[in-house]
């Protein structure tokens, strides 16, 4: 007998399938999904293992008790669909733990935990699971939030793109910090804290199709601790927080505008853009400032401020290029213009729809 | 037209009797037929458009439009003596 | 980046600006055709702070903007069929058909891809046998010897599933068509550089000389645009009309012969439609008689596909250079990037999609003129 086929043939039970599924090591399968021994298996053997230090210890309860001691609490969630999942600077699991990271410190927190879940598309290559798990480890344990709870859950083929991931963060609010897109005002200054693009035209050189070798990668690290050093010579002046993902800096300034109902103005001259990215960008036709980054923030800051906060930031690796690229004006508003190197006037809009790569 | 980006050549091959090369473009590399410019060596500078370089971008020129350009009065400035441009491109 | 960063220095951009302004004493009108071009002008905000009076008209200069409405069509036509792999730039694939657009039908199941190169779908037939690799060859002649040498290299390698929907188009026809119209007020045109190191240019000679109007063969950054402009500017006001080259770095009055000899075997003359332009004799390229056989429309019958353009669109008056889009009562409303209805407003080249991405809305009416100011 060699199969299980044969074995049901001999019985003479004509096209019997049997239900016990065979276990393959290579790749995800539905039952790994429905909670029963495989999917403890998944837990035991692949996903805790590879989280490494980050991953949560003791039985696995259904959740988590986190101690936490100070009064404001900070929660934020944000799911991960990025494709391709592994590119230059990072991937998927990178991204879900540095983007969660960055939402809480953009709302002036540190994290304390974090939680992971995953949705499984059948079929998914084990090793890459391994490599993406491995990933959220490394990123967790550097940023020093434990991943303490999660879930898997593994669909049919065709119903989810490989892999999403969903991230939620808990931190613990810095206290003399109250930052909100509301807070913008006039006189204010706007300062990038690294330069941008490589996120988004590291993602699309990756893309097939486009087949370029560029000396980028994507921006993709922590920010909380650059955050916590600002707010050590700046509290309440530092009135907005954002980074700058989808959509680029021209989308996250415009929401900012909006909420604040202010004219910003950029300087074309003054915004950080990397040769690569720049080259990538013309090839392609896209306008840096509409490309994503997942590695720097924008702050809005009193003038008063500006100088300590920026002298400060540059004291880290991740803020060391920081610089003031626009200010808060007076003026119609809700708008974000930006005055030109020679010299005109253009108002920078929300990125609206996809970005095709403009060829011709 | 559009999109004609200029680069610098780094490597010349033969692609089954193609002349291809690699263009550098401020640190994005990308694979190029230079079947169209055939006299470019390794250095030079090309415009590139849709994987094609169309043209070689002769350096002296380059640096003849930016003297001229320079050497136009300023917005400030009163007119200092000729322009150095003729009219014969 | 070498031969970019020089060319866009605000201060020289100033001296320029300042050249213009004291050189313009009448109003003028010029136009450039090439959406490169357009887009630099309208995201520099160029066009803002000109002299009051010289204005600057966009014409049909985007490949994409002025592909008949039938060929995407035809594009889609061909797309759906499951044996088919259909290969374009990227632009083409939201511009708007009557029913569809090649965006619409890839998330709907068709293989559309994307590349960067013609040579791309080449590597695609030759790595798979058993599709039909379609490539839709759109451009101007900057794009032709590029499409040509997939040709020639597909015949070389005697790849019998590969082919391409052509819809080339030439830019002196359209000039000249532009110039025969009764409405015409351009007194002076710029040439589009790389359309120009491909053809040099040779052929804009007889137009300068019948037509008297000066043609300033320029490149696409800031500074080049500006000088184009001003010598432009200084042709009109000392009456000359010649053919002058600002682009010097990467154009010769003879082009590229390479280039130009490609696209003479692979393609020949031929009359083409343009959107919202009408029908242009000898304005366009079809494949030879010898490359015939790599010829979708035949291959893969939509030759008889006619259709009509949505009434509501005014590209026809866009890309003649006779409205602006802030002058459309769809634009900005109706029709914006995500909801395009023509063209014109699909391609970021498209002037309509680069007054919107500059911000050129409805409300701030025509662009600001900030006279005189230079800083």
């Amino acid at each position: 007998m060699k199969t299980t086929d044969d074995a049901a043939a001999a019985l003479g039970i004509a096209g019997a399938a049997c239900p016990t599924p065979h276990v393959e090591a290579e790749r995800v399968l539905l039952g790994h999904g429905s909670g029963g021994l495989l999917s403890s298996e998944l837990l035991r053997d692949v996903i805790i293992p590879a989280l490494g230090p980050a991953a949560p210890g003791g039985a696995l309860e259904d959740g988590a008790v986190v101690h936490v001691t100070s009064q404001d609490l900070v929660l934020s969630t944000d799911s991960f669909v990025v494709s391709p999942l592994f590119f230059a600077g990072g991937d998927i699991g990178t991204l879900a733990v540095h983007g969660t990271v960055n939402d809480l410190a953009m709302m002036g927190s540190l994290p304390v935990a974090l939680t992971v879940a995953f949705v499984i598309e059948e079929g998914f290559p084990m090793a890459d699971l391994r490599r993406v798990c491995a990933s959220i480890g490394a990123a967790a344990s550097a940023v020093g939030a434990p991943v303490v709870t999660g879930d898997t859950k593994v669909v049919g083929k065709g119903a989810a793109d490989g892999l999403f991931v969903t991230t939620t963060g808990l931190g613990r609010r810095l206290p003399q910090l109250n930052p909100s897109a509301e807070r913008a005002e006039v006189g204010d200054v706007v300062i990038v804290s690294a330069p941008i693009g490589s996120h988004g035209t590291t993602i699309l050189s990756t893309r097939a199709g486009l087949a370029f070798e560029a000396d980028i990668a994507s921006d993709t690290r922590p920010l909380h601790w650059l955050v916590a050093t600002m707010a050590t010579v700046a509290g309440d002046e530092i009135h907005v927080l954002r980074d700058p993902t989808r959509g680029g800096v021209a989308s996250t300034l415009n929401e900012i505008a909006q909420s604040s109902k202010v004219r910003i103005r950029l300087e074309e001259s003054a915004i950080p853009v990397p040769p690569a990215v720049s080259a990538v960008c013309e090839m392609l036709g896209l306008d840096p400032l509409h490309v994503a980054n997942e590695g720097c923030l924008l702050a809005v800051v009193t003038r008063d401020a500006a100088d300590r906060v920026l002298a400060v930031m540059r004291t880290l690796r991740e803020g060391h290029e920081a610089r003031v690229i626009g200010e808060v004006i007076e003026g119609a508003g809700p708008r974000v213009v930006m005055r030109t190197r020679i010299g005109s006037t253009r108002i920078v809009d929300m990125l609206v729809g996809e970005q095709l790569p403009r060829i011709c | 037209m559009c999109l004609g980006i200029p680069g610098r050549v780094t490597a010349i091959t033969d692609d089954a009797g193609l002349r291809t090369g690699v263009v550098d473009f401020g640190g994005v590399r990308r694979e190029v037929c230079l079947a169209y410019v055939p006299e470019t060596e390794i250095g030079d500078y090309v415009v590139v458009h849709v994987g094609f370089a169309i043209s070689r971008l002769d350096e002296a020129e380059a640096l003849r439009t930016l003297e001229i350009i320079a050497a136009m009065p300023g917005a400030m400035e009163q007119e200092l003596g000729p322009q150095l441009r003729d009219g014969a491109r | 980046m070498k031969y970019v960063e020089e060319y866009r220095d605000p201060q020289l951009a100033r001296q320029l600006l300042a050249q213009i302004h004291a050189a313009t004493t009448r109003p003028w009108s010029l136009m450039e055709v090439c959406g490169g071009q357009t887009n630099t002008i309208v995201r520099q905000g160029i066009d803002d702070v000109l002299p009051e009076g010289l204005r600057m008209v966009h014409g049909p200069g985007c490949p994409v903007c002025v592909t008949p409405l039938e060929m995407v069509d035809k594009a889609c036509a061909i797309a759906v069929r499951p044996e088919v792999t259909f290969t374009s730039y990227g632009d083409m694939l939201r511009v708007p058909g009557s029913h569809s657009d090649l965006l619409s039908l890839k998330a709907r199941g068709a293989d559309v891809r994307v590349v960067y190169s013609p040579m791309e779908a080449v590597r695609i037939a030759r790595e798979e046998p058993r599709r039909q690799v379609v490539f839709f060859a759109v451009g101007f002649e900057t794009t032709a010897p590029a499409n040509a040498m997939a040709v020639i290299r597909a015949h070389q390698l005697g790849l019998s599933n590969f082919s391409i929907l052509v819809s080339h188009v030439l830019v002196p026809p359209a000039i000249t068509a532009i110039l025969d119209d009764e409405e015409c007020g351009i007194d002076g045109f710029l040439a589009a550089g790389h359309v120009c190191a491909v053809m040099g240019w040779r052929e804009y000679e007889p137009i300068a000389a019948r037509y008297r109007v000066p043609i300033v063969v320029t490149g696409f950054e800031p500074l080049d645009l500006l000088e184009g402009i001003l010598m432009a500017v200084q042709q009109l006001e000392s009456g000359r009309a010649q053919v002058e080259n600002q682009y010097i770095r990467a154009v010769r009055r003879d082009g590229n012969q390479h280039a130009q000899d490609a696209v003479r075997s692979v393609f020949r003359v031929a009359d083409r439609t343009w959107r919202g332009v009408g029908r242009i004799p000898s304005s366009g390229l079809e494949l030879s008689a010898s490359f015939r056989p790599f010829d979708a429309a035949l291959r893969f019958c939509v030759d008889d596909i006619e259709t009509q353009e949505n009434p509501a669109c005014i590209a026809g008056a866009i890309l003649r250079g006779t409205r602006l889009p802030t002058q459309c009562p769809m634009y900005g409303g109706a029709c914006t990037p995500r909801t395009p209805l023509g063209a014109p407003m699909v391609s970021s080249e498209g002037t309509c999609a680069a007054f919107y991405n500059a911000g050129r809305l409805a409300e701030t009416g025509a662009p600001a003129r900030t006279a005189g100011s230079v800083s």
